[in-house]
């Protein structure tokens, strides 16, 4: 069980007593990003107050701790996913690590080649895509959602075909929070020879990761939504698919040696693809994420957000104004609309009660063609999250007819 | 002013959309914003001859637009940019005419939320490019 107080004493930005300003704090929004314990903060700031040394290049001890930090960083992280070091690549977040898979990929993609999505991808997991089958002449298909907005393997071995070189799905989506069933989806797609990526960027955060139990081919996600530090995240490859992939940035570090006649040798994996000075510090702080999550545990995280995601929607249920797009998840992602008034004013309501929460199309812009409504209201919990901010989040939802307020009274 | 907020959401005024080429036309939307809000108006002799929109949004975006394009209509490029300078004053914060800015004053609130000023000026933001749209074809 989560004691939420106890893991709240953790967190600075509970420091102020629990309040942003005069209003207690309910931050709902973790789906975007998360806070981060004092713990993190510390680890990372530990580079800059203690080893503040570049890595890979120095004779001196303390570009040796700065070594072995880095080193040991990518150890935990590997471990944390029960993957190896050398197919662990730090990458500035998701979005990075996706577009790294995308272009590295081109070379295998022709015209008449498939790139398999679904409707409910985020921007990250789409555009690369949209503009790497533009220069390679690849099409784009989708998976066709279930009714109620599943991904199943029917559906993909449905829509996969030996033209498919590609499937790239979110193992948890960002508006619908459902969990797909990716081993049997990476079975699929190797089925037909295509290469299986794993867009983790919510999935990670929220459940225990195991690629060799899975089987991907591919596995990114951003350390910012894991209570780890912004601009640092993760592209996991299997060896053999990290040896074929070509890397998008080029300069120091990446390269063994070159001439100059134009040629090169490049480092091994994974150093190949972390060209340039790298996120000492993140790295740092996402390894210490990596293992205070691990210390709360995986099973706790997935019943504290079942129960408040249930408590959540019996309220919005018993409130009865409201339509919710996903009350069967039993993810921490709460997607709904308050009947008759636009996300974007229900979210500014909720907000001036402290209540903070998402409104939009959550990066995935292709699902409103499928929900039937422009915008969504989305509330995304966490560890730190408790019953009181699910209350406020329904008591508030149950007023937020009177949006208007927010400007007047 | 409340009241005049609901009822433009509600019922708003001048939604039309025209394929009439003497009209100029602005698409407003935005990543960091849901809304999605077209602008159409015609310039003739340096006056705002006719203004219509559509699209959707929120609330205070779609009030705002509408009770733009009442204000504005046969107005002077001039006079339309006078109001708009008062109207973004008005948002801003800082002293303001409130005899130039008639319904269009219910927004003098919109500020207490910070992030929605955008949604209040998007209309105006379109405006505004028409008008620069117009000033530069005027040049050729
Ligand atoms: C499913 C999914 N994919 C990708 C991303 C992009 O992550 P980042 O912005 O950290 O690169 C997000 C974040 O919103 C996400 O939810």
């Amino acid at each position: 069980m989560i004691d939420t107080e106890q893991i709240r004493k953790d967190f600075p930005m509970y420091g102020r007593g629990g309040m942003y300003g005069k209003r207690p704090l309910h931050y709902l929004d973790n789906a975007a990003t998360t806070f981060k314990p004092r713990q993190v903060i510390e680890e990372s700031d530990r580079y800059y107050t203690e080893i503040c040394a570049n890595t890979k290049r120095g004779d001196y001890a303390l570009a040796h701790d700065a070594d072995v930090a880095y080193d040991e960083s990518r150890e935990t992280v590997a471990r944390f996913i029960n993957a190896d070091p050398e197919e662990t690549v730090f990458t500035s977040g998701d979005t990075m690590g996706l577009n790294f898979v995308a272009y590295g990929l081109m070379p295998r993609l022709h015209k008449g080649d498939e790139i398999v999505l679904s409707q409910e991808e985020h921007a990250s997991n789409v555009l690369p895509w949209f503009r790497v089958a533009r220069l390679t002449g690849a099409s784009v298909r989708y998976v066709p959602l279930t009714e109620d907005g599943r991904i199943t393997p029917e559906n993909l071995r449905e829509t996969v075909n030996e033209n498919t070189k590609v499937v790239s799905l979110a193992s948890l989506g960002n508006v619908l929070g459902q969990p797909l069933p990716v081993r049997e989806l990476a079975h699929i797609a190797h089925s037909v020879g295509a290469v299986y990526v794993d867009d983790g960027a919510q999935s990670v955060p929220h459940s225990k990761t195991d690629v060799r139990e899975t089987g991907v081919d591919f596995l990114c996600f951003s350390g910012h939504k894991m209570l780890g530090p912004t601009g640092i995240g993760v592209m996991y490859g299997k060896k053999e698919m990290l040896e074929e992939l070509d890397p998008l940035f080029y300069g120091g570090e990446m390269n063994a040696r070159f001439d100059s006649s134009c040629g090169m040798s490049l480092s091994d994996v994974p150093d190949r693809f972390e060209a340039g000075t790298q996120n000492m510090a993140g790295a740092m702080g996402l390894a210490e994420a990596c293992r205070y999550l691990t210390s709360v545990g995986f099973g706790n995280i997935r019943d504290h957000e079942r129960k408040l995601k249930r408590a959540a929607v019996d309220g919005m249920l018993a409130n009865g104004n409201a339509t919710v797009y996903n009350a069967g998840t039993d993810t921490g992602i709460l997607t709904f609309n308050v009947n008759g008034v636009f996300a974007q004013d229900a979210a500014t309501y909720l907000g001036d009660r402290g209540v903070f929460v998402r409104s939009g199309t959550h990066c995935a812009k292709i699902l409103p063609e499928f929900l039937k409504t422009q915008a969504t209201v989305r509330a995304s919990m966490y560890i730190y999250n408790d019953e009181d901010d699910v209350k406020a989040l329904v008591e508030a939802s149950g007023h937020a007819e009177d949006f208007l307020d927010v400007f007047f009274n | 002013m409340k009241q005049i907020i609901t009822d433009n959401y509600q019922y708003p005024r001048g939604v039309k959309e025209t394929d009439d080429p003497s009209f100029l036309t602005v698409h407003m939307d935005s990543a960091s914003c849901i809304d999605d809000i077209y602008v159409q108006a015609k310039i003739e002799d340096g006056r705002v001859a006719e203004v219509y929109w559509h699209g959707s949004g929120c609330a205070i975006s779609m009030a705002s637009v509408s009770i733009m394009t009442q204000i504005i209509k046969g107005k002077t490029v001039g006079e339309a940019e006078a109001i708009m300078g008062e109207f973004k004053k008005m948002l801003d914060g800082k002293p303001y005419d409130p005899a130039m800015l008639g319904e269009a004053e219910a927004f003098a609130n919109v500020n207490r939320q910070p992030a929605r000023i955008t949604c209040a000026d998007i209309g105006w933001r379109g405006l505004e490019k028409i008008f620069r749209k117009a000033a530069g074809e005027g040049a050729e």
